[in-house]
């Protein structure tokens, strides 16, 4: 391949209504604990059936207690990992048929939590940031002054840091480093795998800026996956809510915070630490430990945690279905009148406050 | 304040003349120990190379009359050998045979078995158990008696030996590379890498092999040393050098009938092999210290 001097920008194609990523039916088996002769292990269903879209331009959260799946969703979606059964289209195109796994690249990219392990401790910050670039075939005096443009972009002076190493820089600087990376290939779609949790708050918060400064300058989606919800709330549109490989609840932010259908939702809620002594936790809004993936419980995989949990709730798994708000979906027997759960009649009739 | 910028400027400039591998030099020559190890080793090293031009006596004329003189005899400082032939020139000429025959096969193995290594531990699955299965064979014998039979079935030379010891000496490198490698492997930035479009190649040359290149480096190191003792065996039992060539194994073995009649100079072979091991070894572990810089 010949150096080029410039990298052919990514087009849009099916206009601003078209999602710009659609995934449906997305899976994940991870086989685990295997036998000797692959015997005698279960399966991890990381991931299992998930569906959403993200629209142009908009900031969609991931939120979920460790281990649902939120990074392996992610992991899927850049294509690090293949998934076991359903799809993901891109701006109307489908990964691994319409659109290749190289050209997949361009369009999405991520930055990672751990700023530290996310950079290679050999190579200076330029040629970390180069080296994308580089790969698809920009010449090396063009690559390298991509990456001085995009550490100006990032809020850091290429003359001060272009030649620096991974150890030389503090955590903010570091993760602003991995932001000009995933920026490098001039992404549409910017996943954010719990890419501030990490940092110290006051840095926490300049980095949010920065994204949101760089959201607005470069046309950018984001995917933001993060277990803080004061964090999502923040810079979402729209938030996604998992629980064990599955999406419990999505839906509009303040819809969401306001109006949470799906008790699990609910208890994340509560469990936000407050700054007014007035709303303090005083217990624990659920108890216990998510049930081991590798066997989960049938029906509604929550009803093992679940207060209002029914016979219903251990028999059948809920599907998404819509709570009467525009783009507000939850799986919940509750919510659902048909399902025969003795709350769901009630509830509806309590309408607008859950509680 | 502008003055305080200058100066962070200045010193951003400084980390880019310097780099990593000088910074480990810089405490490399920090650490006595290292340093006086590696003064000795380019001293006999030099001298090896250098040994035409000495002026020292012909190591290969003997005469019968002056056969096993003692260590301090006037015009051979360091005695001379059962045929009356100069120890010290010997000595320093034997370095050239010993020394070469000590690197070059730690050198070819540092080489292949980083490259097989690396690809076993980057790609994994059944690459891996190919290359690491393979390697297992050669584990299921001892290391000097390997040596011997490769020699032995090539036949007796110095291509011969070196190449039986670089065989020996690849499994064990193949192994360090490949566990190092599989720990790099799962690091995110490998993963940030994958997501830019690189293909594994890209990616092992340049994220994999500059992390893992330092821990099989001094491993390698401490190899050299193994290696010159198992080819000074090798040689001890014919299989290497040949008489008259001066090398430190074969002068142990053929001054070994000597060592009632004049045990200091039969020693002597044996000290120089025992003087640069020793060395090899500390500048491995100083260069092991060294380069566990990190942060």
């Amino acid at each position: 391949m010949s150096a080029a001097d410039t990298l052919a920008p990514v087009t849009d194609l099916g206009g601003p209504q078209q999602p710009l990523l659609d995934v449906r039916g997305l899976s994940k088996h991870f086989a685990s604990g295997r036998g000797l002769f692959g015997r005698g292990g279960g399966v991890v269903r990381a991931v299992d059936a998930v569906s959403f879209s993200i629209g142009k331009n908009e900031v969609v959260g991931i939120v979920g207690e460790s281990g649902c799946g939120k990074s392996t969703t992610a992991r899927l979606i850049i294509g690090l990992i293949a998934p076991d059964a359903g799809e993901i289209i891109f701006d109307g195109e489908q990964i691994g048929t319409e659109l290749s796994l190289r050209d997949l690249r361009r369009r999405v990219q991520m930055v990672f939590q751990d700023s530290y392990a996310s950079l290679n401790p050999r190579l200076t910050v330029e040629e970390t940031i180069a080296f994308g670039p580089r790969v698809h075939g920009l010449a090396a005096d063009a690559a390298r002054d991509r990456a001085h443009g995009l550490l100006r972009k990032v809020g850091l002076d290429p003359a001060l840091f272009a030649d620096r190493y991974p150890h030389e820089l503090s955590g903010g600087q570091r993760q602003r480093v991995n932001i000009a990376r995933a920026l490098a290939l001039g992404p549409r779609l910017v996943i954010l795998d719990e890419a501030v949790s990490a940092l110290d708050k006051s840095i926490e918060a300049q980095v949010l800026n920065l994204l949101i400064e760089l959201k607005a300058e470069l046309d950018l989606t984001y995917l933001f996956i993060s277990h803080d919800l004061h964090v999502v709330r923040f810079i979402s549109d729209r938030v996604i809510v998992m629980y064990l490989g599955e999406v419990v609840e999505s839906g509009p932010v303040e819809a969401l915070w306001t109006d949470a259908r799906h008790p699990y939702t609910r208890a994340l809620l509560a469990a936000m630490p407050s700054l007014d002594p007035d709303r303090r936790t005083e217990e624990a809004p659920i108890t216990g430990d998510p049930p081991n993936p590798i066997d989960p419980p049938a029906g509604c995989r929550f009803h093992t945690r679940c207060p209002f949990a029914e016979a219903v709730c251990a028999a059948e798994a809920p599907t998404l279905m819509s709570t009467g708000t525009v783009q507000h979906q939850a799986a919940c027997h509750m919510i659902d009148p048909a399902s025969g759960h003795s709350r769901a009649t009630a509830l509806a009739e309590e309408k607008p406050d859950v509680r | 304040m502008t003055v305080a910028a200058n100066d962070i400027v200045a010193v951003a400039r400084a980390d880019k003349a310097r780099g990593y591998w000088s910074l480990v030099g810089r405490r490399l020559a920090r650490d006595r120990v290292s340093t006086a190890c590696a003064l000795v080793i380019a001293l006999i090293a030099l001298g090896a190379v250098l040994a035409p031009w000495l002026g020292l006596a012909d190591p290969y004329q003997g005469s019968m009359i002056r056969r096993l003189r003692p260590i301090g005899t006037a015009g051979y400082p360091l005695g001379t050998d059962e045929l009356g032939r100069d120890m010290l020139t010997r000595l320093i000429y034997g370095g050239r045979l010993s020394l070469m025959i000590g690197l070059t096969p730690v050198a070819l193995a540092f080489v292949i078995g980083t490259t097989l290594g690396v690809i076993a531990g980057y790609l994994g699955g059944l690459v891996n158990q190919a290359i690491m299965r393979t390697v297992d064979v050669f584990y299921a014998f001892p290391s000097v008696l390997l040596a011997i039979a490769i020699s032995g079935a090539l036949g007796a030379g110095i291509v011969n030996s070196l190449l039986s010891l670089t065989i020996v000496f690849i499994p064990p490198i193949v192994r360090v590379a490949e566990s190092v490698t599989t720990s790099v492997r799962t690091l995110d930035f490998v993963d940030a890498a994958r997501a830019s479009g690189a293909g594994p190649l890209t990616i092992m040359r340049v994220h994999v092999l500059g992390n893992v290149l330092g821990p099989i480096f001094v491993y390698a190191t401490s190899l050299i040393s193994v290696c010159m003792i198992l080819a000074s065996g090798l040689s001890f039992l014919g299989l290497g050098t040949k008489p008259p060539e001066p090398e430190w194994g074969l002068m142990l073995n053929t001054l070994r009938t000597a060592i009632y009649l004049n045990p200091w100079v039969a020693a002597l072979p044996g000290a120089m092999i025992f003087v640069v091991s020793i060395g090899f070894n500390l500048l491995s572990d100083g260069l092991r210290s060294a380069m566990d810089v990190r942060s």
